[in-house]
C-alpha cells in the first residue's frame, strides 16, 4: 500500500523491464521520475553557472585585469549565459514542476505521451553534453555572448558551431515538452475539470507550452541557417555577401522575447499557488490571472523590436515596438493586484515558500517596472547594454523566475519526498538570499544609469564602489545558495515524514493516496465539480475519501 | 487486440453519474492534436524562411529573378508532378488501410517510398547540374571578392536555394524512413485498420512536406520563367543531364 514512485520497480519503463533501480531511473516514463531527473541535472548546471559568475565577479573586484585576460572573460559571460538560458531558466519550472505537479493537478495518471516524455529529457541531456564538449574542443568556448550576433559569431574561432548545435537540440527538447503538455492539458483533465477549473499553475504551463512550441522553431531554423553560414557561407547573415546581420537579431529576438515570458509565466502560476494556500483564501480574481497569462504571452509575442532600438531599424518601428512593450505590463499588473487582494483579510501563514513568493513580489516589482522604464526608446538608446539593463534583467528572471522556482521547490518538497525540511534553516537561507540578491543587484542600476557598460572585463575607476558592493552581495547571495540547497537535500533523507497534504491545500495533487505518490498518482480519478482553491474559514472546503477519491464534505 | 487491452477508468460525480476519464492509452485524438501541433513547428520553420526569401527578394528583385531563371524548370516541374502524385498514394494508402485493405495500403506506401526516391535521384542530378556550372555552397561563384563571384542577390538567392531545398530533401529522406518504419509496424500487426494512428500521422507529415514544396517551386523556379534569361528548354535539358552522365564517365 504504502509504496511510492521513488521506490523499486515503481515504475514504468520506455524500453523492457529493467531489474536494477539505476536502468529503472533511466529509462522511467514516469512524470514525477523524469522531473526529479530534470531538477537534479538544472540545478547542478545552475551551481557551475553561478560558479562562473562568481568568477567574473571575483575579476571585477578591482578595475584592471585580475586573474582572467579579457577573452575569457567573453566566454565566462558566454558560458553562464547559455546555461542560465538554455539549460536551466528555458527548461527550469516546466520541466520539473510542469512533470511533477501538472499532471497531478489535472488528476492525470502521466502525461499525454509519456514515452516522448522519456525521450525528451534524453535529447535535453544530449544537448547538455554537446554544449559542454565545446569546453574542452576545438578553440575553446564560444565567446559571442549567448545571443551569437552575426556577424561577429560568424567570423570567431571559438566553438560557436557546437554551441548553436547544442542550442539547436535543446530547442527541439523544450518543443516537445510543450507538445507533450498541450496536448496532455486539452486531452487528460479529470472529467468535469473544464478550463476554467484549471489550478492556475496549469495555465501558466498551457500559456508557456504555446510559447514553447509556436517560438522555438523560429529560433531553431535561425540557428540552423547560422550553422549553415558557418560551414558553407550561405550569405544569409553575412554581409560580406550581402546578408543582413540585423536579420539574425530580428529572427533571434522573435523567439528570444517571448522566450522570457514562457520562463516567467509558470513561475507566475507557482506564485498563484501558494498565495491562496498561505493566505487561506481563494484566489482573488481567478478568470483575470489565468487570462493574463494567455494576453502575456500572445502580446509577448510583438515585442520582440525593442530589443534593436540600437540596432538600426525605422523610427516607426520603434515606436510601435515600444507601444506594444507597455502594454505586457498591464496584465502582468493585473496579476500582482489579484495576489495582493488575496492576501488582503486572509490569513497569511509565513511559512518558507510563502516568504519566498512575498520576496518576489519586491523583486520582481522592480525587475518589472525598470522593464517599463528601458520599453522606452530614448531612454533605452542611453541604457541599452549597461548594467542597468543587466540589473533588470537579474531581477526579472532570477528574481522572478528564479525566486518562484525556489518557492515552488520548498512548497511542493513534502510532495516530492514525503518529507519535510526544517522550516527554520529555509527561512535562514531566505533572508540570506534575499538580501544577497538585493545588494548584489541594486548596486547595478546606479553604475549602469552613470554609464557602466555591460559585458566589459575592466571598467573606470569611478564604478568600483559599485562592483564592490555587488561583490559583498555575491557572496552573501551564494552562501545563501547552499545553505538553502544544503538544508533540502539533508531534507530528502533525514527530513520529517509528513502526510500527503502537508500545508493543507486544495488542488488535486495534495489529494494523494499516499505521501510521496504512488506510481500511478490517484487511486482514482476524481469528478472535479469545484473551483481550485475554496477555503471557508481557512479551511479546504473541498474533501476527499483517498481510496475513492470521492468528495466527503 | 491484445496490446489494447486498456480499459478506460469510471469517474462519478455526487450525483452518481458516470464519467469515462479519458486515459494517455489509446488516445487517437490527442495523437492526432499532437502531431497537428508538430506539423505547426515545421510550419514556422519554413515560414521564417520564406520571410528570409521575401526580405531579400524585396532588396534585389533583378538578382533573384536572373537566378530563378537559370534554374532547370523540367527538373523542378517534373519533381512538383512527382511529389503531387506520391501524396496521392499516400492519401489512398490511408484510405485502403481504414478499409481494412492492409495489403492495398502497403502497396501504396511502397509506391510512395519509389516516388521519394524518385524525387530525390532529380533533385541530385538538378545539384550537380548547377554543381557542373560552377554554381553551389562553398565554389567561388557564391563567394564573394573574386573573377567569378555573381551579385550579391544572386549569392542570397542560391544560398537559400540551397539550403531550403536542402532541408527540403532532410525532411523527404524523413519520411522514407518513417514510412519503411511504418510497413514494419504494420506487418508485425502494430498498425490495424483499428488502430492506424501512425498512418494517419505520417500521411499529414508526407501531406506537409509536398506542401512545401508546393511553395518552393514557384518561389524559386518560376519567379525568372518567361523573361529573356530564361534559357530552360526540353532539349537543353537533356543534353545537359547526357552530358552529365559523359562528364561522370570521364572521371
Amino acid at each position: 500500500m504504502s509504496k511510492s514512485y521513488l521506490d523499486l520497480d515503481q515504475t514504468h519503463c520506455a524500453i523492457g523491464h529493467p531489474k536494477t533501480a539505476f536502468w529503472q531511473w533511466m529509462l522511467t516514463v514516469d512524470h514525477k521520475r523524469i522531473g526529479l531527473m530534470y531538477a537534479a541535472v538544472i540545478f547542478t548546471f545552475f551551481f557551475v553557472a553561478v560558479a562562473t559568475a562568481f568568477a567574473m565577479r571575483l575579476e571585477l573586484f578591482a578595475p584592471g585585469a585580475q586573474f582572467m585576460d579579457g577573452d575569457t572573460f567573453n566566454q565566462a559571460f558566454t558560458l553562464h549565459g547559455v546555461i542560465m538560458i538554455f539549460l536551466f531558466i528555458i527548461p527550469g519550472v516546466p520541466a520539473v514542476f510542469g512533470n511533477i505537479v501538472m499532471p497531478l493537478m489535472i488528476g492525470a495518471k502521466d502525461v499525454s505521451f509519456p514515452r516522448l516524455n522519456w525521450f525528451t529529457f534524453w535529447l535535453y541531456i544530449t544537448g547538455a553534453l554537446v554544449a559542454l564538449s565545446s569546453l574542452w574542443s576545438g578553440e575553446g568556448f564560444a565567446d559571442t555572448g549567448w545571443t551569437f550576433y552575426a556577424p561577429y559569431s560568424l567570423t570567431t574561432n571559438t566553438n560557436v558551431i557546437t554551441t548553436l548545435v547544442a542550442a539547436f537540440i535543446l530547442g527541439m527538447a523544450s518543443i516537445l515538452t510543450g507538445l507533450n503538455f498541450l496536448v496532455t492539458i486539452h486531452r487528460l483533465r479529470a472529467p468535469g475539470m473544464d478550463f476554467f477549473k484549471m489550478p492556475l499553475f496549469v495555465w501558466g504551463i498551457y500559456a508557456t507550452a504555446w510559447i514553447q512550441l509556436l517560438a522555438t522553431p523560429v529560433i531553431g531554423i535561425t540557428l540552423v541557417l547560422a550553422i549553415l553560414e558557418k560551414y558553407f557561407g550561405i550569405g544569409i547573415f553575412d554581409p560580406s555577401k550581402g546578408g543582413d546581420p540585423v536579420l539574425f537579431e530580428h529572427l533571434f529576438w522573435i523567439y528570444s522575447h517571448p522566450a522570457v515570458y514562457l520562463m516567467i509565466l509558470p513561475a507566475f502560476g507557482i506564485m498563484s499557488e501558494i498565495i491562496p494556500t498561505f493566505s487561506r483564501r481563494e484566489v482573488f480574481g481567478y478568470r483575470t490571472i489565468a487570462l493574463s497569462s494567455a494576453s502575456i504571452a500572445g502580446i509577448g509575442y510583438l515585442v520582440w523590436g525593442h530589443h534593436l532600438y540600437t540596432s538600426g531599424m525605422a523610427d516607426t518601428a520603434k515606436v510601435i515596438f515600444s507601444f506594444l512593450t507597455f502594454f505586457v505590463a498591464i496584465p502582468t499588473g493585473i496579476k500582482f493586484y489579484d495576489w495582493v487582494f488575496t492576501m488582503y483579510k486572509g490569513k497569511i501563514i509565513l511559512t518558507t515558500p510563502m516568504l519566498w513568493a512575498l520576496g518576489t513580489i519586491i523583486t520582481f516589482t522592480i525587475g518589472g517596472l525598470t522593464g517599463v522604464t528601458i520599453a522606452m526608446v530614448g531612454v533605452d538608446i542611453h541604457l541599452q547594454d549597461t548594467y542597468y539593463t543587466v540589473a533588470h534583467f537579474h531581477y526579472a528572471m532570477l528574481g522572478g523566475v528564479v525566486f518562484l522556482l525556489f518557492a515552488g521547490l520548498h512548497y511542493w518538497f513534502p510532495l516530492m519526498f514525503g518529507r519535510m525540511y526544517n522550516e527554520g534553516h529555509a527561512k535562514f537561507a531566505f533572508y540570506l538570499n534575499f538580501i544577497g540578491f538585493n545588494v548584489l543587484w541594486f548596486p547595478m542600476f546606479i553604475a549602469g544609469y552613470y554609464g557602466m557598460p555591460r559585458r566589459y572585463f575592466d571598467y573606470l575607476p569611478e564604478f568600483e564602489i559599485y562592483h564592490q558592493i555587488s561583490f559583498v552581495g555575491a557572496v552573501i547571495f551564494i552562501t545563501g545558495l547552499i545553505t538553502m540547497f544544503y538544508v533540502l537535500i539533508r531534507a530528502i533523507k533525514n527530513g520529517e515524514k509528513v502526510g500527503p497534504n502537508h500545508w493543507n491545500a486544495t488542488t488535486l495533487e495534495w489529494h494523494l493516496p499516499t505521501s510521496p505518490p504512488p506510481l500511478e498518482n490517484h487511486t482514482k480519478v476524481p469528478y472535479v465539480d469545484f473551483m481550485p482553491y475554496e477555503y471557508h474559514h481557512g479551511q479546504p472546503v473541498v474533501k476527499f475519501d483517498y481510496e475513492t477519491m470521492k468528495r466527503i464534505d | 487486440m491484445s496490446s489494447h487491452a486498456y480499459v478506460a477508468e469510471i469517474a462519478t460525480d455526487r450525483d452518481g453519474n458516470e464519467h469515462v476519464v479519458q486515459g494517455w492509452q489509446d488516445d487517437m485524438y490527442g495523437a492526432k492534436l499532437g502531431f497537428w501541433l508538430f506539423m505547426f513547428t515545421e510550419v514556422l520553420m519554413f515560414g521564417a524562411m520564406f520571410m528570409t526569401l521575401t526580405y531579400y527578394m524585396m532588396l534585389h528583385e533583378a538578382d533573384f529573378v536572373h537566378a530563378s531563371a537559370s534554374l532547370n524548370r523540367y527538373l523542378g516541374g517534373f519533381n512538383t508532378v512527382v511529389l503531387l502524385i506520391s501524396a496521392l498514394t499516400m492519401g489512398l494508402g490511408l484510405l485502403k488501410m481504414r478499409h481494412g485493405d492492409i495489403k492495398g495500403a502497403k502497396t501504396m506506401i511502397w509506391a510512395t517510398i519509389v516516388l521519394a526516391f524518385l524525387f530525390l535521384g532529380v533533385k541530385g542530378v538538378e545539384w550537380s547540374l548547377e554543381y557542373s556550372h560552377g554554381v553551389f555552397l562553398g565554389l567561388d561563384a557564391l563567394q564573394p571578392g573574386n573573377e567569378h563571384s555573381k551579385p550579391f542577390g544572386q549569392i542570397l538567392f542560391f544560398g537559400m536555394y540551397f539550403t531550403m531545398t536542402g532541408i527540403h530533401g532532410v525532411h523527404i529522406l524523413g519520411g522514407i524512413g518513417i514510412m519503411l518504419w511504418l510497413l514494419k509496424r504494420i506487418n508485425s500487426g502494430k498498425v490495424t485498420p483499428e488502430h492506424h494512428i501512425l498512418h494517419f500521422n505520417i500521411a499529414l507529415y508526407w501531406d506537409l512536406v509536398h506542401l512545401i514544396w508546393v511553395f518552393v517551386f514557384p518561389f524559386y523556379y518560376m519567379m525568372g520563367a518567361g523573361t529573356e534569361m530564361d534559357t530552360a528548354t526540353l532539349s537543353s535539358t537533356i543534353e545537359a543531364i547526357s552530358h552529365l552522365g559523359g562528364s561522370n564517365e570521364h572521371h
